[in-house]
């Protein structure tokens, strides 16, 4: 564990000492606010509860794409710089080094949603909304981006580049995405498995009324720990094949 | 303390590493010499625990790169070609975060990398990022960074690689100042500097080894005798013939372009014997030392030696 944290604090400080990190951060919550003011609030009567779950919609998309920012790099760019050496020389299990690259993120991940507390809280201002729904809310994007945040990463692990790592990330996530959408046009039992599989649309829209559904938070994390565990046994297979 | 056995590695059907075996002893500093692609490389990650080999095993300490990398990776430290650098960190936080990588001591760690710092002179640059630091630098961030856990076995990847000729001074006299503390292993591809460092040569040729020993055991092995540039201020009859008469000396071609240039074409070492017979027959003596160009030569002759070991 202690490795793990150690690889995280290093990433996590790096995030913060190149122009990585704010730029995420600031974008998002650019966006996310635009978004916000334009379309979860509006220019018609709403109820809170409404523009609360417009938000979290929107929210979900913004934290999607800085998720893919956020570990397009990771391991990319250690194989680029040639840093990876680093750990494989090291006392480190692979495994470590992926938790500890995934919690750095994870973490970023985090802050940014701390960071746009500020516009759900807005919500109270002149309307009445459930600290229970913001909270729903909040899970379902944080493990939805952390979804997207192991699928990234292991798109850096098996990219040669930061480039290519964020363009498969996004194509991976893209599918997952779209899955919901080919269910419609599968027979069963793909239909059932698609619709399953889709990380967004019936997966997500709960959290963003308010309703927790255990299956969910299993879809969620089970989704994290298979695209972490691939992301192992990449990193792994590589070491043998050099 | 290292002790590689039968190791081979493919990539693909390509051959880097074929049946490579040899032996380390303790506090030797030893130079793995070939050309690029020679294998030199390879057999470094493969002591590095970040390579398995296809066939074989290797040991550092008695531990098995195959069966203990952990325990190999406590007992190493690694300089690849490239320095493993983030240029956003400062030298004193990022050898700090490498020492507690290498499971040296939370309490330790200040201790550690003061001491990494001071035989690497570092410093004058502990609060400078490494992104803005000179390729010198770098490199001994980087040797820094292998040994600041204080590994008994010290593998050094091409470490004069790009260095300019005060640089590489600097680094050869770092390098002989670990002797006895680790055992290292380092790699280049230029013989002359390798045997300014190394006590022992590993001479590697397309992934086989193809002779070891020491300098002059390298020469005998390929019947090459040694020349000698002698530089004089004078040269007369009476040195030319004190040198001729001289047991050993083969050959004596004389060069007058600058200054007086003699080399001598030696049966073996016998450079104290020249610069005592011509100062005794009242030559003045300006320099003497073995010639760079015929280092080369034998290079070239080893790895056309078709004596390779299986």
């Amino acid at each position: 564990m202690n490795k793990i944290w150690l690889i995280a604090q290093r990433e996590l400080v790096s995030y913060f000492t190149t122009w990585m990190g704010y730029i995420i951060i600031f974008a998002a919550l650019l966006i996310d606010g635009l978004l916000f003011n334009t379309f979860a609030i509006g220019d018609e009567a709403k109820f809170s509860s409404d523009v609360l779950k417009d938000f979290f919609f929107f929210s979900s998309g913004i934290g999607m794409v800085a998720a893919i920012f956020l570990a397009m790099r990771l391991l990319a760019e250690e194989k680029q710089t040639g840093t990876i050496v680093l750990f494989y020389t090291s006392p480190i299990s692979e495994r470590q080094l992926v938790y500890g690259k995934f919690l750095s993120s994870l973490l970023m991940f985090i802050i940014l949603q701390v960071l746009s507390i500020y516009l759900p809280s807005l919500i109270f201002l002149e309307g009445k909304v459930s600290f229970g729904h913001v909270l729903a809310g909040y899970l379902g994007v944080t493990l939805l981006g952390a979804g997207v945040l192991s699928v990234s990463l292991f798109a850096s692990v098996v990219s040669p580049n930061q480039l290519i790592a964020g363009i498969s990330a996004a194509a991976m996530t893209v599918f997952f995405l779209l899955l919901w959408l080919l269910s419609y046009r599968v027979d069963e039992p793909f239909r059932e498995i698609f619709a399953y599989m889709a990380i967004h649309n019936e997966r997500f829209r709960p959290f963003s009324t308010g309703v927790l559904h255990t299956k969910d938070v299993i879809y969620y994390l089970s989704m994290m720990f298979f695209f972490l565990e691939c992301s192992i046994k990449s990193l792994e297979t590589r070491r043998l094949q050099g | 303390m290292i002790e590689v056995r039968s190791i081979s590695k493919f990539y693909g059907n390509m051959r880097a590493v074929e049946g490579l075996s040899f032996t380390i002893n303790d506090g030797e500093i030893v130079g793995l010499l070939g050309l690029n692609g020679a294998g030199k490389s390879t057999i470094l990650k493969v002591l590095g625990c970040f390579l398995v080999p296809s066939h074989g095993d290797a040991r550092v300490g008695g531990s098995s790169v195959l069966d203990a990398p952990d325990e190999v990776r406590r007992m190493i430290g690694y300089l690849p070609d490239t320095p493993p650098l983030y240029n956003e960190m400062r030298t004193r936080s990022y050898l700090n975060f490498v020492a507690r990588l290498k499971n040296v001591a939370s309490e330790q760690v200040p201790s550690f990398v003061e001491e990494a710092m001071k035989k690497t002179n570092l410093h004058e640059v502990a609060d400078v990022r490494l992104g803005e630091l000179s390729h010198g630098f770098r490199q001994r961030v980087g040797i820094a960074q292998a040994l600041v856990h204080k590994p008994r076995v010290l593998i050094l990847d091409e470490p004069i690689n790009g260095l300019d000729p005060i640089q590489i001074v600097e680094m050869r006299d770092m390098i002989l100042s670990l002797k006895g503390q680790h055992t290292v292993i380092l790699s280049s591809h230029i013989l002359s500097e390798i045997t300014k460092t190394c006590d022992r040569i590993l001479v590697l040729d397309r992934g086989r080894l193809v002779a070891e020993g020491t300098e002059s055991q390298l020469r005998g092995q390929v019947k090459q005798g040694l020349e000698v540039r002698v530089e004089l201020e004078t040269y007369d009859a009476a040195v030319a013939q004190a040198l001729r008469s001289l047991g050993g000396v083969v050959d004596i071609r004389e060069e007058r372009s600058v200054g007086i240039y003699l080399d001598i074409h030696c049966a073996s070492d016998i450079r104290v014997d020249i610069a005592k017979t011509v100062v005794q027959a009242g030559g003045r003596l300006i320099a003497l030392g073995k010639k760079e160009a015929e280092l080369e030569t034998l290079f070239l002759k080893l790895i056309k030696t078709d004596g390779a070991k299986p």
